[in-house]
């Protein structure tokens, strides 16, 4: 389809709803990161302010994960800030599809730092999947604000949930570990992937009785060296 | 987390929002960098092979943190039944609330049978 005034509304109407039923099925993943951070220590405010601000899940399960282990401050954003890097690696691939407007002008500075924030795994791979400019923009900005809107809703309900509940005895401890399991998947479709994973793992169970906590999860990230050959 | 471990965050409520603050300044910092800054450029391609790695080892070493270990001790104990079931879940491709609540399910059942 080209992008001329041939733009198709069905096809319009196809990415709006897949954008919006992605962001209610991540407003569900919100819901757990509220209950869990509220069992990791945080309290409710937290719990939002990680979801308005850092705005990146993995990370924010991450940095709660560590801080409910009892490890440090620099343990707990290091892995996180970790995980945050393919955000950038986001932006790059993101640049060229969001960063004009449909006549192909630049959006003003502040466009792109609204926009920037909103770079993150749901956004590329929706935008990613549309090939025609404008239906890319539509994928990219409807995806956006309703993650966003839904994530920090289910943030709220979740915390303020936690927060009134025994989470030990609701096993609400156990969402950390399920979650991660749930997000896995998509990263072991390559033999490299899977290299990575198992090598990640294995370290991080080997290290953690030698070093501080959370310090074996920065370390884990040596399986990365599976990247070096081509 | 275990017994210990529930009582175990060092950080107080002030190192916690300090860790919030620094995380949310770096995170929006990546993305404004990849995205405004360095743009539409590609990166050199084992560059491009490691970072895409990140989160398959991260992801795992936290869920092997986040179910064998408690501090720094490795352990075996409810929290194994709640992986086991969602790698169940996971593999049948069930939706991600249905083996979070099924994870946490079985933690709880197991210990509550302890």
């Amino acid at each position: 389809m080209s992008a001329d005034s041939s733009f198709n509304e069905t096809e319009r109407k196809r990415v709006v709803t897949a954008s919006l039923t992605l962001g209610g099925a991540v407003g569900i993943t919100a819901l757990s990161f509220g209950l869990a951070a509220v069992s990791a220590g945080a309290n409710v405010w937290q719990a939002c302010a990680l979801s308005f601000f850092t705005f990146t899940g993995a990370s924010q399960f991450s940095a709660m994960s560590v801080v409910g282990a009892g490890g440090s401050l620099g343990a707990a954003f290091g892995g996180a800030a970790l995980l945050a890097v393919r955000n950038f690696v986001y932006g790059l691939v993101l640049a060229g599809r969001i960063s004009n407007d449909a006549s192909g002008n630049r959006l003003p500075l502040f466009r792109r730092l609204v926009a920037a924030q909103f770079v993150i795994d749901e956004t590329t791979a929706m935008t990613t999947a549309e090939s025609e400019p404008r239906l890319s923009r539509t994928a990219f900005w409807v995806t956006a604000l309703s993650l966003f809107v839904t994530w920090n809703l289910g943030t709220l309900i979740g915390a303020l949930a936690g927060s009134l509940l025994d989470t030990r005895a609701l096993g609400f401890d156990a969402a950390f570990p399920a979650a991660f399991a749930a997000m896995l998947p998509a990263h072991l479709r390559t033999r490299r992937g899977r290299l990575a994973a198992l090598t990640g793992a294995v370290v991080c169970v080997a290290l953690t009785p030698f070093v501080p906590v959370g310090v074996a999860i920065l370390v884990a990230v040596v399986g990365v060296l599976f990247g070096v050959r081509p | 987390m275990n017994d210990e471990a529930m009582s175990a965050m060092q950080l107080s409520s002030v190192q916690l929002w300090g860790l919030i603050v620094l995380l949310s300044v770096v995170a929006f910092g990546l993305k404004v960098l990849g995205f405004v800054v360095v743009g539409g450029r590609r990166l050199p391609a084992m560059l491009e092979r490691c970072l895409a790695l990140i989160p398959a080892s991260l992801l795992a070493a936290l869920v092997a943190k986040d179910t064998f270990t408690s501090a720094q001790s490795l352990v075996l104990d409810a929290r194994a039944a709640g992986l086991i079931v969602a790698v169940i879940a996971v593999w049948r491709r069930a939706p991600f609330i249905v083996v979070v609540v099924a994870a946490m399910a079985a933690t709880a059942l197991v210990r509550g049978l302890a």
